[in-house]
């Protein structure tokens, strides 16, 4: 068939294209298009429903102790104790069910962390970018000096002052994290605030509140929450790290790195204490990233090339 | 025979929503020292038709033909490495960004003498005398300085220059040029048309300019194809295409010419389709 | 380059300032009685606690306690561990090579493996090659590493016996220290058999530290060179007939690795991180494991000192990498 007779070629070559679907849900299939972002969302609800039902769940009380059953192996290794899945610590606490309790520590400091640092780095940096000036200059300086000491080591050092405990350590996390909101906030804002749409917005007489919220924000929000997954992910490798210091979460709670720190001595002789918490803050970790990436991958119009 | 014989190409993608055909079926030949152009809106396949000829586009890409020809010689049948042999030497192109199309990270000199290593047998000295005369024939003043600049430090219109300097290095039979002037300002288009032009007339070389400029190729051509949608609407001498356009979406695109454009708003194609909503 | 490389100085000066007041602030934010806090347990009587205030300076104006403080800097005076008794300073230059060491292997690692397995990966996109590598870096950059150094001691040491479980080397290998760099040092003194030693007691450290950051130049490498080879000049390269070896790594990867620099550079700060972890956990007597002694010593003089090092030389190391970027960016070096 030649192509130049075709009468029809034009109208017919272009159909009315597929109705429009919402943004929300085109992201969602962009998102659900990919495995591993998909598998680490089953894990991480998973973990989620194990945190919330945790006393439903947990074969046992996290703080009681099995005299009779110190050390236990899982049940898979010769020695085991029927009853304790994981095996015991050496207090014969059953390794499972503060695990299962750990779980409500974890995404607890994930939240609260994300929470205090985005909120707090969403303000400081609309401030900056919005104003600029003097006010931008001494923000930013302030922000490039927290991210000038090691993240670890800044936190380490606001628990020594503030003293240890779970609470503390959340906090001082979240000051750490926070400078990472602020720039992205400030940058996505100084690079919005002469874009045409926030131009009439301000013609329409929009007042400055008005306008950093409501117009400005939604517009930067893809890569906020890109950020705000990895940070949750962070502050949960970093408080469990601070707990395996001894300067966070302090024993008996159920918390991974508090678990790990108690469990460190057993390392030649009960290798379960020392791998069972650690392993779950890996799976809780990836699969967060998981999600992280497959976010970044929808959300980050320049990697979304089909 | 043909410089360049063209029948039956195709080009499609394996995209996720299934097969996409870029190209379908097209037909072209392109002779010595002649001027083709292709005319088209974007994304009717001008483009990835010749990345085809040149054998750049990526591995996602399937390219059939029923011939694919060069000198008579069958281009689908070559191995990757005879092909490579030929790219740069004897068919070169140019494309749409001057500016994205040079590496940042190497100067021009090096970018110009890189193409004569692998193509000639000129030793450092002859290929630097070499890439001088080149920077001159395209019009670049000082050019013994300017082999030691980066592309940023260059205007868009000296940066497509130098890829013409590049492209013609080996003195290649066919040069592509792919929509030259759409990134330039309107006073440098006119410059580097008429340059391409001149060193397509000083070596006979042969031609293919894609553009969607219709005064371009009034100007230019000596033959037109025009292209939609992956398919070849009309093939002719450029006279009569202005005077007999044979196809109605070629009398479309013309109408749509902003000269011919009548009240308050510019006509577009779609206003005079066939079918259309016109 | 060279406005260049005085903008870069200019900009760290405010920060670097900064952070001498978040130094000097720290010590004043702890609650209670600063002299009677470092005492910690021992008692202090009436008279060596006045003597110790006014030794510290804690009795004068604050604004007055700054400006000598930084005098002090200024002359290298970092202040005196509460516990040694030795100047802060010296203690620091005593442990750094230890870090350094470690440090510098693990980025050694990082960097080469990582740019490796980027590349790889990127070239091979879509592929089993490619998604066992990124899968592999995602674990890494998702690893606990206090936990990840405790399997690799159950494994290699408890289990195979390959490797020592703490310290630089062996207690039976002597030497003369003269860079402080064990490596170095052993082969100095002709000991094969002590070099050997500070190898294999290097080797598990190393890794745990080098996990994270390896795992991120790996997944940036990765997508750095994935962009570049989108990239139009990657096409023209690809035009003239070059040879596929020479375009990806002359044209391509001089252009990844561009953006790959900033990001080795950033990885330094989270190497010191890691480094507290890492030391702790095999006793290594860098500074890592020296602040965490110090914090629990309470033993904030050295605390605060360390704190300011540290932080000095991350920028440090920022600043190098930054003139880096732009040596290699020829954007930057020519305006």
């Amino acid at each position: 068939m030649s192509a130049t007779d075709d009468p029809d070629l034009l109208s017919a070559s272009r159909p009315a294209g597929p109705a429009p679907v919402s943004p929300w849900l085109e992201n969602w299939r962009y998102f659900a298009g990919n495995r591993g972002a998909l598998i680490g969302l089953v894990v991480f609800l998973l973990t989620v429903l194990i945190a919330i039902f945790a006393p439903l769940i947990a074969p046992h009380d996290p703080a009681q102790q099995f005299r009779d059953a110190l050390l236990a192996p899982p049940f898979w290794v010769e020695g085991a104790k029927p009853g304790f899945l994981l095996g015991t610590d050496a207090l014969g606490r059953d390794i499972l069910s503060r695990l299962i309790f750990g779980a409500r520590y974890s995404l607890m400091i994930g939240l609260v962390v994300v929470t205090l640092a985005l909120v707090t780095g969403i303000v400081v940096g609309l401030v900056a970018g919005y104003f600029g000036g003097w006010v931008d200059a001494l923000i930013m300086r302030i922000m490039d000096i927290i991210l000038a000491f090691p993240s670890l080591l800044l936190a380490l050092v606001l628990v020594a002052i503030i003293g240890p405990g779970l609470f503390n350590a959340m906090l001082a996390i979240a000051v750490v994290l926070q400078p990472h909101f602020a720039r992205l906030t400030r940058g996505a804002v100084m690079a919005e605030k002469n874009r045409e749409y926030v131009m009439a917005a301000r013609v329409a007489g929009a007042a400055n509140l008005r306008l950093m919220f409501r117009t400005i924000l939604p517009n930067c929000l893809g890569p906020l929450i890109v950020q705000a997954t990895l940070s949750f992910s962070n502050a949960i490798l970093e408080a469990a790290a601070l707990g395996f210091l001894g300067m966070g979460a302090q024993p008996p709670t159920p918390e991974w790195g508090t678990m790990l720190a108690e469990a460190r001595e057993f390392i030649q002789s009960a290798w379960w204490v020392v791998t069972m918490p650690g392993l779950a803050i890996l799976i809780t970790v990836l699969a967060i990233n998981l999600i992280g990436d497959g976010l970044r991958d929808t959300l980050d119009p320049k990697l979304k090339r089909s | 025979m043909a410089l360049l014989e063209v029948r039956n190409l195709s080009v499609s993608f394996e995209t996720a929503a299934g097969r996409f055909f870029a190209v379908q079926g097209i037909d072209l030949s392109v002779d010595r020292g002649e001027v083709l152009a292709i005319v088209g809106e974007s994304g009717s396949g001008k483009s990835v038709a010749m990345l085809a000829v040149m054998g750049l586009l990526p591995p996602t890409a399937t390219v059939t033909a029923d011939a694919l020809r060069f000198e008579g010689r069958d281009l689908l049948a070559m191995s990757a490495r005879e092909r490579r042999g030929m790219s740069g030497s004897e068919m070169a192109m140019i494309f749409q960004e001057p500016v994205a199309s040079l590496n940042p990270c190497f100067t021009v000199g090096f970018q110009i003498e890189e193409t004569l290593e692998r193509h000639t047998d000129l030793d450092r000295a002859a290929r630097r005398a070499r890439a001088v005369e080149l920077l001159a024939a395209v019009g670049i003043p000082e050019p013994e300085e300017r082999l030691r600049s980066f592309p940023h430090q260059m205007s868009g219109g000296q940066c497509q220059r130098v890829m013409i300097a590049i492209a013609t290095a080996c003195n290649p039979k066919l040069l592509i040029a792919d929509e030259p002037t759409t990134a330039l300002d309107v006073t440098i288009q006119k410059q580097i048309l008429d340059l391409l032009l001149r060193l397509q007339a000083e070596h006979g070389m042969g031609l293919v300019l894609i553009t969607h400029d219709m005064g371009v190729v009034a100007e230019t051509a000596d033959r037109v194809i025009v292209q939609y949608n992956g398919r070849k609407m009309e093939d002719t001498d450029v006279l009569s295409l202005f005077e007999r356009p044979q196809n109605p979406y070629t009398r479309a695109l013309l109408s749509a010419l902003p000269e011919n454009a009548r009240g308050g708003r510019l006509p577009t194609v779609s206003d005079f389709a066939p079918g259309g909503a016109a | 380059m060279l406005r260049f490389i005085l903008h870069r100085l200019l900009l760290i000066v405010p920060t670097f300032i900064g952070i001498t007041l978040v130094a000097f602030v720290f010590i004043r934010l702890l609650p209670g009685d600063p002299v009677l806090l470092m005492a910690g347990e021992r008692a202090v009587s009436p008279e060596r606690h006045a003597e110790l205030m006014a030794q510290f300076g804690f009795d004068q104006p604050l604004w007055r306690q700054y400006v000598e403080y930084t005098g002090g800097l200024l002359h290298g005076d970092f202040g005196y561990s509460f516990s040694s008794k030795r100047p802060v300073l010296s203690e620091f230059m005593a442990r750094f090579p230890a870090t350094l060491e470690l440090a510098f292997c693990a980025m050694l690692l990082a960097t080469v493996l990582g740019i490796a397995a980027g590349i790889l990966a990127a070239l091979r996109r879509g592929s089993w090659v490619d998604q066992l590598t990124m899968g592999t870096a995602l674990v890494g950059y998702s690893m606990p590493i206090f936990w990840w150094a405790l399997l690799l001691i159950i494994l290699f040491s408890t289990n195979l016996g390959w490797t020592p479980v703490s310290g630089r080397i062996s207690l039976t290998q002597f030497f003369p220290t003269v860079t402080g760099f064990m490596l170095i040092d052993s082969l100095l003194a002709g000991k094969p058999a002590a070099f050997w030693s500070a190898v294999q007691h290097l080797i598990l450290p190393t890794i745990v530290l080098a996990t994270i950051p390896l795992a991120v130049v790996a997944r940036q490498t990765r997508s750095a060179m994935l962009e570049v080879l989108g990239e139009l000049y990657v096409t023209t390269a690809r035009s003239k007939g070059l040879a596929p070896r020479r375009i990806i790594w002359l044209h391509a990867l001089r252009n990844a690795l561009i953006p790959v620099v900033t990001t080795i550079g950033l990885q330094v700060s989270v190497l010191m991180g890691g480094a507290i972890l890492t030391e702790t956990i095999f006793s290594w007597p860098g500074i890592g494991k020296w602040m965490i002694d110090s914090i629990s010593r309470r033993d904030y003089q050295v605390v605060q000192g360390g704190l300011l090092l540290i932080a000095a030389m991350v920028m440090l190391v920022n600043l190098t990498v930054d003139i880096l970027y732009g040596l290699i960016n020829p954007r930057v070096r020519y305006r």
